[in-house]
């Protein structure tokens, strides 16, 4: 367990803050515009050369968010899906019938937008108007699949393989406990679920292989994977655990990497689109920059308020927002 | 265990339970709509049963899970935590948490969701599980739904609603009834569930003193009276009473309660591992426990509580000048292994 090395090269000086002023759930890119998604009712734009735009979009809490590169899809409280463009333009995409909760949202390939609300996931494509299916509980996550529009669909028991644009019912991958956190790899050959339990757990959809992912101090909140696919990089644990995706088997029989050791437990990553490198977000709103090939470390954010609860590069990855539950936030200029 | 950095103070959530027709949702009602100057988001089982419009009641399905844990009986509500979360994103919106739950529902997953999820424990504590029963038809259910009896065992304070509809001798029955069950919870009797909210609400009834303080007269008669026999048939309808001084006293078929309480300093090193391996073995026959403990060298109150095989305890606050250290616990089961229980703590002083 150290702390921050006092020699450990340090970009914070190159940080632009922003003045979030509430939790922030989620940060994202539209080109140079970081967009801020806020626990409640608005999203702040940071535009390249600094302007903040607080934009009040739902009528109430934000529950999820996501993004195509295009605009930033949000589900509220208020039972209503936004995208919200560069421009600081929302567009309504739906409003729930029963006023229930959004809880998750996803963005797929050509505009396609998937949102849950209870034991109902929708999908909205195009023109048509939105599929809807029912799954066996409440829905724990969305995730759409790199290529197609296919999207997985987490709860208990597993998650539903959903090909809206089919008759058929969902295949089910199973495996007992409550699935939250969905996700594919960037191949589309394995589909990975965080657990409520301190938990991956994943399958290689081929076959439905079982990949079990533990040893984590804690319940996984953020994962994703490294450029490529080659590691699956996650939170949960007090440090940076990387599970290796580079075979045809997934990370079956191997061991994680583990980097960057920490007195408290990572909370948020997010890897870079372009290099071996993820960000990690600590529960006392550390930042660390952490190359996957050997560890090295560089300070993106000294230690704050809170638990870092946001972070998000752009499509270059010179830009990387972050944001905390205590209301930090910041775009670090990389460039 | 947890590296998360401490958090600011904690909202309280108050489990609503409570066989069908006893008056929960009367309660929630007038909750919501008398003028007392709160707030409270409440998670609701069946929307439209509440008639108010109100942005701060959810509604939840009652998911229950069990956690891959080795655990048997660690069963959580999964839909409570997604909502419990998704509400913290509008926190300092309200004051309070009320849970409804169903009148079929079994009270264990929900207290566990608050002790097992790091992160709904970390925002919010269960204040107080309140139990509405019906004066006229408990004594019934009490028989054939074993749902009503656990809710019973559950609670922290019962309204005994419907008095106006039975009379002084079936009330009497009834809460008699109660107590064989459950002789720690507070009781009020009231009518349309007419109770001040402050009776129910931000009971901190898991700080526990109230309870523990409460030494129920018949719990003395029955503690010296313990050599009658259970032995007898298993139809219904047969359980004895006898009557001291007016007061009427049963015991439950298969639910019982007693408390422990010793002067005598409790070593940590022996009370944990003691209670860890109980509830591990005859967890699932024990239902709640509760307790004030007084560890030897340790200058605070030590206060834990357990729903099964789960248990949560902390240091409370330091002893007062002039408190009397002594250590209560208090265990209410199915078929709990009381002489299994009461040698084991013999063994646990310092």
């Amino acid at each position: 367990m150290t702390d921050t090395q006092p020699n450990t090269p340090s970009v914070v000086e190159r940080t632009r803050a922003v003045s979030a002023g509430a939790p922030v759930v989620a940060a994202h890119f539209l080109g140079r515009t970081a967009v801020l998604v806020l626990g409640e009712e608005a999203v702040v734009l940071v535009a390249d050369k600094g302007d903040e735009t607080r934009l009040p979009v739902h009528g109430g809490g934000i529950l999820s968010a996501a993004t195509n590169g295009i605009c930033v899809v949000t589900g509220g409280d208020d039972g209503k899906v936004f995208a919200t463009d560069a421009r600081g333009e929302s567009r309504l995409v739906a409003t729930d019938a029963k006023r229930r909760w959004i809880d998750h949202v996803a963005a797929g390939p050509d505009g396609a937008v998937a949102w849950s609300a209870g034991k109902q996931a929708f999908v909205a494509a195009g023109k048509a108007e939105p599929r809807a299916i029912e799954v066996q509980s409440t829905v724990g996550g969305l995730s759409f699949a790199p290529k197609g529009v296919r999207l997985a669909v987490a709860h208990y028991n597993g998650v539903s393989m959903w090909f809206p644009n089919a008759q058929a019912a969902p295949d089910v991958l199973e495996w007992k406990g409550s699935h939250h956190h969905v996700a594919f790899s960037p191949n589309g050959q394995f589909v990975v679920t965080a657990m409520q339990e301190p938990a991956l757990h994943g399958w290689r959809i081929v076959d439905a292989k079982h990949m079990r992912m533990s040893g984590y101090s804690a319940r996984v909140r953020s994962f994703g994977w490294t450029v490529g696919g080659k590691w699956l990089a996650t939170a949960g644990s007090e440090q940076l655990v990387l599970w290796p995706f580079q075979s045809k088997e997934g990370p079956m029989g191997k061991q994680p990497k583990m980097f960057a050791a920490f007195a408290v437990r990572a909370t948020t990553v997010a890897c870079h689109p372009k290099q071996e490198v993820v960000a990690v977000g600590y529960a006392d709103g550390t930042v660390l920059l952490v190359r996957t090939e050997d560890g090295a470390e560089v300070l993106g954010k000294g230690p704050g308020a809170g638990p870092v609860t946001a972070l998000g590069w752009d499509t270059a990855g010179t830009l990387l927002a972050f944001g905390t539950e205590a209301g930090e936030a910041g775009v670090i200029d990389l460039g | 265990m947890s590296s998360e950095p401490v958090s600011t103070e904690k909202l309280p959530v108050t489990v609503l339970t409570g066989y069908l027709g006893a008056g929960k949702t009367t309660l929630l009602n007038r909750i919501l709509s008398e003028p007392h100057g709160k707030k409270y988001a409440v998670i609701v089982n069946e929307f439209g049963e509440i008639g108010i419009d109100n942005e701060l009641v959810v509604g939840a399905d009652e998911e229950v899970f069990e956690m891959n844990n080795g655990c048997i009986c660690c069963t959580v509500r999964g839909d409570l935590i997604r909502i419990i979360e998704g509400l913290m994103r509008r926190k300092g919106k309200f004051d309070a948490i009320i849970v409804e739950t169903t009148g079929l529902a079994d009270p264990a997953p929900v207290a566990q969701t608050f002790f097992v999820d790091e992160n709904v424990g970390r925002r919010t504590k269960l204040d107080a599980v309140v139990t509405v029963a019906d004066a006229k038809w408990l004594k019934d259910r009490l028989k054939d739904a074993p749902e009503a009896k656990n809710q019973i065992a559950f609670a922290d304070v019962i309204l005994l609603n419907k008095t106006d509809l039975v009379t002084d001798a079936e009330l009497r029955e009834v809460e008699a009834r109660i107590r064989a069950i459950n002789p720690y919870a507070k009781l009020h009797r009231t009518q349309r569930s007419q109770i001040p909210l402050d009776e129910i609400l931000g009971r901190n009834a898991f700080d526990l003193d109230r309870i523990l303080d409460i030494e129920p007269e018949f719990l003395h008669v029955s503690e010296h009276d313990h050599d009658h026999d259970h032995a007898h048939g298993h139809d219904h309808g047969h359980d004895h009473s006898h009557d001291h001084g007016g007061l009427k006293h049963y015991h439950d078929e298969d639910m019982q309660s007693f408390s422990l309480r010793t002067d005598k300093p409790l070593s940590a090193d022996k009370f944990f591992p003691w209670i860890q391996k109980l509830v591990a073995e005859d967890g699932p026959a024990i239902l709640r426990c509760k307790g004030i403990l007084n560890f030897k060298d340790d200058p605070d109150r030590f206060v834990f509580q357990g729903v099964h095989m789960i248990l949560d305890g902390d240091h409370q606050r330091a002893w007062k000048d002039g408190e009397k250290r002594d250590s209560k616990l208090v265990f209410i089961g199915r078929n709990l292994p009381e002489d299994k229980i009461r040698k084991g703590f013999d063994t646990v002083f310092a």
